[in-house]
């Protein structure tokens, strides 16, 4: 796998996150696919459950539906510093990839919070155009504590 | 010296359970009675599941208020709990969040042992030790009485796999302290062994009363939520009603899943935000598809046990919340997620999509997040001022309806006995 295709994936999708262009974030993904928010702590103790969890890109379209127009939160958005990927597995055009994050939140009034630090765990794989896109992006965060609420996805 | 904010810290503006003054959210000296009244007192606190600790040795640690305690599995299956504070200096005696011991808890400051009652039973060099002269130095006092020096120790209780905990010899029953109709309501959900889908704090920037009186808020729901109100998960036009403990400081809410009758267009002519019934659609409606799971068309069901415990169903989504204070105007919320052991995969699948519902990233539960804060920002300059809570009424007792804040009444009910206010 192309280490330069796989940062630059991560680096579109950390951009349409911070930029606000959420509605290109499902297109990053398969459909089927599994997007899942999660931590080390359940990881390890083998629990499924995630604070987000979707296996349809149309699971992931609702998030960003949702966050637009419906969902009561307090303005805020996030800066993504996203680390250099480690390819763990390959299998033809299919790889397995880990990536470290780290997101700042920065709230409507102006302060700024680490939020969120942890790998993103993926499959990826191209779509029939070539473009390298998640069949599977598990966000593995190193802590449980999630401060507030999380309306914008990681 | 401000006299007047000294008189307000203890004396309740008006004999009401309707009217709160919000120094009740905001004063130090307050929060730390809460400590001693409340959760150090007469009261059924939460700390574990049973599934947390199944054999012998197994432990989870836990707070009561601020109180840090372990709660163990004893060899005869029987569930301990004490403080979890050495005698000797004080030091935490286990600093994880759970594990497993064979026999005993070692204090890693000094070495001081405590069987899996609480009792100390060992002390390093208790007895002094030899020197290169053969002579032995140091060491306890003979007369020292090592059964005098043992942590706290807390009466436990189980409930349907539930496990509470109490530091008063005086707390009721747990089934009495509940209350006959809320036991029910429990016992209707946690029928069978449980299986923990998943852990998440969240932490949220209020205080700790203002997240249990969100829960006990049968008229916000619908109204904050718009996923509640459009997707008919809980209306108020639709059949239930509220649950109060004869005491106050329990409760249940619910919503039955019948049609809403000639009540349908209700939201609409009120012009309810969170009615975006035929405007706000989802691409992927299987978040929702959920089953008759407990056999009486309750499909929401949200349950509190004071001070601090919530069990919920929304749907197929289940989970318990455990509120813990940190300090005046913060708060933890702990969530676990759970199904049942005897989940079919397809079940399984249901409840992890159903999860999106709640938890710090809940489409509804992402806003009980914030609101508190709200609360405890637009108040930060009106201690003296109170809050109206004076849906249904100004009493405490059950509802065939929840556009009430009976059971809201009822927490302050209960809170003003034991805080003696």
């Amino acid at each position: 796998m192309d280490l330069a295709r796989l940062v630059e994936l991560n680096a579109l999708y950390a951009r349409v996150i911070d930029t606000e262009q959420f509605e290109e974030w499902p297109k990053l993904f398969h459909d089927p696919c599994l997007y899942k928010v999660t931590t080390a702590d359940n990881v390890a103790k083998g629990l499924e459950g995630g604070l987000i969890y979707a296996d349809t890109r149309g699971m992931l379209e609702d998030r960003i539906s949702s966050l637009r127009k419906v969902n009561i939160y307090e303005g805020q958005r996030y800066r993504h510093i996203v680390g250099l990927p480690t390819v763990l597995g390959q299998s033809g055009d299919a790889a397995e990839v880990e990536t470290p994050f780290l997101i700042v939140r920065i709230m409507r009034e102006g302060q700024m919070d680490i939020f969120a630090t942890g790998c993103y765990r993926d499959k990826v794989k191209p779509d029939p155009a070539g473009a390298l896109r998640f069949s599977e992006r598990i966000v593995v965060c190193d802590s449980r504590r999630f401060d507030t609420l999380v309306a914008i996805p990681f | 010296m401000d006299i007047r904010y000294e008189e307000s810290t203890t004396v309740w503006p008006e004999d009401s359970l309707a009217r709160v003054p919000y120094w009740i959210y905001q004063d130090e000296a307050n929060y730390k009675r809460e400590m001693e009244r409340l959760f150090e007192a007469a009261t059924w606190n939460f700390v574990c599941l049973e599934a947390d600790i199944p054999n012998k040795g197994d432990y989870r640690t836990n707070q009561v208020g601020e109180l840090p305690v372990i709660v163990v599995r004893d060899s005869d299956g029987a569930i301990n709990c004490f403080e979890n504070r050495c005698a000797h200096r004080g030091a935490l005696i286990a600093f994880d969040d759970g594990g497993n011991v064979q026999n005993n808890f070692k204090c890693i400051y000094h070495a001081w042992s405590y069987d899996l009652s609480g009792n100390l039973r060992g002390i390093a060099f208790e007895k002094g030790i030899n020197g290169p002269d053969g002579v032995m130095r140091g060491g306890m006092p003979k007369d020292f009485q090592r059964d005098r020096f043992s942590p706290r120790k807390l009466r436990t209780a189980t409930l349907c796999g539930l496990v509470f905990v109490t530091l008063s010899p005086d707390t009721a029953p747990i089934e009495d302290y509940i209350g006959a109709e809320v036991l029910g309501r429990i016992r209707r959900v946690l029928n069978r062994p449980i299986r923990v889908m998943g852990r998440f704090v969240q932490p949220l920037p209020n205080n700790w009363k203002l997240y249990v009186e969100n829960v006990k808020d049968t008229y916000h729901a619908s109204l904050l939520h718009t996923f509640l109100a459009t997707f008919r998960i809980s209306r108020l036009t639709q059949g239930g009603g509220v649950l109060v403990s004869p005491d106050g400081g329990s409760h249940s809410s619910y919503t039955i899943a019948i049609p809403e009758g000639a009540n349908a267009g209700a939201y609409k002519e009120q012009q309810i935000r969170t009615d975006q019934d035929g405007k706000f659609a989802l691409a992927d409606p299987s978040v929702l598809d959920s089953v008759e799971e407990f056999g009486d068309h309750i499909q929401l069901q949200i349950l509190s046990v004071f001070p601090g415990f919530i069990l919920q169903q929304i749907h197929n989504c289940l989970a318990v919340r455990h509120v813990v204070p940190r300090g005046v105007g913060k708060m933890d919320l702990v969530w676990t997620y759970f199904g049942f052991e005897d989940d079919s995969p397809e079940m399984n699948r249901r409840r992890l999509k159903q999860q999106n519902l709640v938890g710090p990233a809940g489409f509804i539960s992402m806003e009980d997040g914030c609101v508190g804060g709200f609360v405890q920002r637009g108040t930060a300059a009106a201690a003296d001022h109170v809050s109206v809570i004076q849906m249904g009424g100004s009493t405490a007792e059950s509802q065939e309806t929840r556009a009430t804040e009976a059971s809201v009444r009822g927490f302050w009910k209960a809170y003003r006995r034991y805080m003696g206010y």
